[in-house]
């Protein structure tokens, strides 16, 4: 399969490249995955947070990233309570009004919510649904075994819906691809924590989260290409304050409340689509592929609300991603009705306070459109802290 | 004995009985803290009593705890308290009520509740894993997360053999071992496996009666009911697994429910319609819930939380003693898995109900602050109408928060459900 499904930025200017990045991701239609479909190809959608796409990509199908979006729940209001967030809804709702066509769908037990999906998602279509149940004890010494076998029923099911066995050898190539697109991303939450002042929050973003649409190859692409031209812009730094977004793992907030936040502060780093970045070293290719898959996500593997490791305390977790990014301060978000994020927030500010780190609490859903208000309220906090 | 007095002495044992180990229950919890005895803090779902009491420690069930405090009407106390703390009122009531407990030492309207010395839960719930986060914070104490991979899709149970399964049982006994050498480091005791198979065998007898009382149910008239009568019953076979108080009280439950049946005794003078309920209780309106069905005739035979707030016992799972911690790390896995399918796939099971218990509605409660059981009702049962032709009422509130719970538009919903129900009788008398 070697049909490009997003080809548009090429030869173009990088704001051009940003213009076009912004409109496949902010298009609920998902023109990417249509031409995927329309050539043959098959896709696997994965629900929030981590799935080791490796192994569909090794299949030579095309995971798709569903973390919702932000269009009214139609049909799949129906389907759920009232007292839940609304990625679960618009996620199932990119399914019922088929903007998005699957040949099998997985969600993880990240929440109590979320982990209905399988069940609710299996009631409404034809192929297959599950859960893939990653580890919720990382400190148990059987735990990537356990997951390597668990990976690999996975990987047993991707096959049979593929009609081809994933070799060795495809799967360590994967992951090499994989490997490399971490490293780019990587390289640009550098430059977003060293030179905040070259690619705005905004931008970053979208550049990142198109991971969760494409082919990796193809976004390798895309950021080989556009991490020079943001390294060679000519923006001079400005008098902001350096913050830290926590709050972003799950449901994403819309783009134009990132962009509210760009307008006064750096966002020298996140928890955004946090998923894309699980993984903070290459896996390597030696030995079995599914056991180093297992390894990295429990050993190599940064944090969030819905992952218990005694190893890895969210509130010094916090602490560290907020001091390694020499951030003034914090801006600390839950989705709405999200009972993972809501209930991490009386840790962090309790942890924020005792260690003096400003901070400033928000709550935000994917479909808001107003953000007047919060952006008055973040500008005097941002005002407060600069004139203090 | 005469047939009267026999019948005095044994319907309405269960409750007699079932309060009073209640009681004892929570005396024991005030005799730990004057011990200075290491408490364990476990859940319904998985509570894992089977290893925990071969290492004599005293378990506090926070879930019940916190529904306490919400049939006793105080919940919105320790609501606020917590919500003043700054946890959010779009959270577990449960996890709130329990924060504000700890908040107040412990102080309970039943009595006092021992701090944890470690914490043990399963994945059955993620809340469990977030709210032992929170003891975690103020005690410092040990949690250990039982990880029991469920279902991965409905209708695909593996079992002892299947590679998948396999796999899933390795990975909870290596768990258990782990649990073990938890247990011996926080209480000093070594482990004793004729212990385990003591408690097994009192955990046996227990899984035993409980299946076979959430069968006898099956008859006409219904003989307890499955949410008041039921929660009671629950009570006991979380908080007595294992111990041989939990195994006698469900063999003097099973004898009085075959007596009952036996004799055509029924919850109610006149059952009209025998209902399922799906969900969680109402506890800030525990017997007022109750009677607003039983007002139109209406009684509850079967409920999806007697098996899921029981961790799956409703399978009556037989540990063997001959090879127990294999067996337990099955027993864990089957019965776990089970809770957790009674929540998410349980539409299949619902339409299985409703023809062994002969039901003529299903209730679905769907309740804020759960989302573990309420985020698929809706297409539970959106998927059992389509499949079954049976009326079915689905009313929203809470199990612990008096704020979203609404009497009077509970009673209007409710009584059009029954005027409904009356009138498809009537039309099937005609027919």
């Amino acid at each position: 399969m070697t049909v490009p499904l997003f080809d548009r930025w090429r030869g173009k200017p990088l704001d051009d490249i940003f213009y076009e990045c912004r409109e496949l991701l902010e298009d609920a239609t998902y023109p990417t995955v249509g031409r995927w479909r329309e050539d043959g190809g098959k896709v696997v959608g994965h629900f929030q947070v981590y799935f080791p796409e490796e192994i569909v990509h090794a299949a030579g199908m095309l995971p798709l990233k569903i973390c919702g979006a932000p269009i009214e729940a139609v049909q799949a209001d129906s389907r759920f309570g009232s007292y839940l967030c609304s990625i679960l809804k618009t996620s199932l709702e990119l399914a019922l009004s088929h903007r998005v066509e699957l040949d099998l769908f997985v969600t993880h037990p990240i929440c109590d919510a979320a982990r209905n999906l399988a069940a609710v998602w299996g009631r409404n279509f034809e192929y297959p649904c599950q859960i893939l149940y990653l580890p919720q004890n990382a400190n148990s010494a059987h735990a990537i075994t356990y997951l390597r076998g668990e990976y690999a029923r996975l990987q047993r099911n991707v096959e049979a819906i593929a009609g081809r066995p994933i070799t060795t050898e495809a799967l360590c190539q994967s992951i090499e691809v994989y490997n490399r697109n971490r490293a780019l991303l990587r390289e640009l939450y550098i430059i977003k924590r060293e030179q905040p002042w070259l690619v705005s929050a905004d931008e970053a973003y979208v550049l990142m989260a198109l991971g969760g649409l494409l082919r990796r190859e193809e976004h390798n692409d895309l950021l080989e290409e556009v991490l020079p031209l943001i390294q060679a812009r000519p923006h001079k730094r400005q008098d902001k304050i350096r913050v830290v977004f926590e709050g972003g793992f799950c449901e994403q907030p819309p783009l134009d409340l990132i962009r509210a936040i760009a307008r006064s502060c750096y966002l020298v780093d996140d928890d955004l689509m946090i998923g894309l970045r699980w993984i903070l070293e290459d896996i390597s290719t030696n030995g079995d592929p599914l056991f180093n898959l297992a390894e990295a996500y429990l050993e190599k593997s940064s944090y969030s609300p819905v992952q218990h490791d005694l190893r890895k305390p969210k509130e010094q977790m916090l602490l560290q991603r907020i001091r390694s990014a020499r951030a003034d301060a914090a801006i600390i978000t839950a989705a709405k009705m999200c009972e993972p994020g809501l209930e991490e927030q009386v840790a962090y500010l309790q942890t924020l306070d005792k260690e003096g780190i400003p901070y400033f609490v928000g709550e935000f859903e994917e479909k808001m459109t107003s953000f007047d208000q919060m952006e008055l309220q973040l500008e005097t906090f941002v005002e407060n802290l600069l004139f203090s | 004995m005469t047939d009267s007095s026999q019948a005095d002495s044994i319907v309405g044992r269960g409750n007699r009985e079932g309060a009073e180990l209640f009681r004892q229950w929570f005396e024991s919890l005030q005799g730990a803290i004057e011990r200075g005895a290491p408490s364990a803090y476990v859940f319904v779902m998985g509570s894992m009593a089977e290893i925990l009491r071969v290492f004599d420690l005293p378990m506090v069930f926070p879930e019940i705890t916190s529904l306490q405090t919400a049939v006793r009407r105080v919940a919105h106390e320790y609501l606020n308290e917590a919500e003043d703390y700054g946890y959010s009122p779009d959270i577990c009531g449960y996890v709130k009520a329990d924060v504000a407990l700890q908040l107040r030492g412990g102080r309970h309207p039943m009595g006092n509740v021992p701090k944890p010395a470690l914490a043990v839960l399963t994945n059955a719930c993620n809340t469990y894993i977030k709210w032992a986060e929170i003891w975690e914070r103020f005690y410092h104490i040990p949690v250990f997360t039982l990880d029991v991979p469920g279902t991965r899709a409905a209708g695909t149970q593996t079992w002892p053999g299947d590679p998948d399964f396999e796999n899933d049982r390795r990975y909870v006994q290596a768990q258990i071992m782990e649990l073990i050498t938890l247990c011996e480091r926080v209480t000093g005791i070594r482990f004793d496996i004729d212990r385990l198979r003591e408690v097994q065998a009192q955990a046996n007898s227990m899984s035993r009666g409980w299946k076979r009382v959430l069968e006898l149910n099956q008859s006409h008239p219904s003989v307890f009911n499955a949410v008041t009568d039921g929660t009671i019953y629950l009570g006991v076979a979380n908080g007595f697994r294992g111990a041989a108080a939990g195994s006698q009280f469900f063999d003097h439950l099973v004898e009085e429910m075959e007596y009952k049946a036996a004799h055509g005794i029924g919850t109610l003078i006149e059952e009209k319609h025998r209902l399922i309920f799906v969900g969680v209780p109402c506890y800030p309106i525990f017997r007022r819930f109750n009677e607003m069905f039983a007002e139109w005739g209406g009684t509850f035979v079967s409920s999806t939380y007697l098996w899921f707030a029981s961790g799956g016992t409703n399978l009556g799972f037989q540990f063997d003693l001959n090879r127990p911690l294999e067996s337990l790390a099955e027993g864990v896995l089957i019965s776990v898995r089970d809770a957790m399918d009674s929540m998410f796939y349980q539409d299949r099971a619902i339409a299985g109900m409703i023809d062994s218990f002969h039901a003529d509605g299903v209730v679905y409660h769907p309740i804020k602050s759960c989302r573990t059981v309420s985020t698929g009702l809706a297409d539970n049962r959106r998927a059992l109408m389509a499949e079954r032709d049976i009326p079915s009422l689905f009313i929203e509130s809470d199990m612990m928060d008096r704020r979203v719970v609404s009497e009077a538009q509970l009673k209007n919903r409710i009584d059009a459900f029954f005027e409904s129900l009356a009138s498809r009788q009537q039309q099937g008398a005609i027919h």
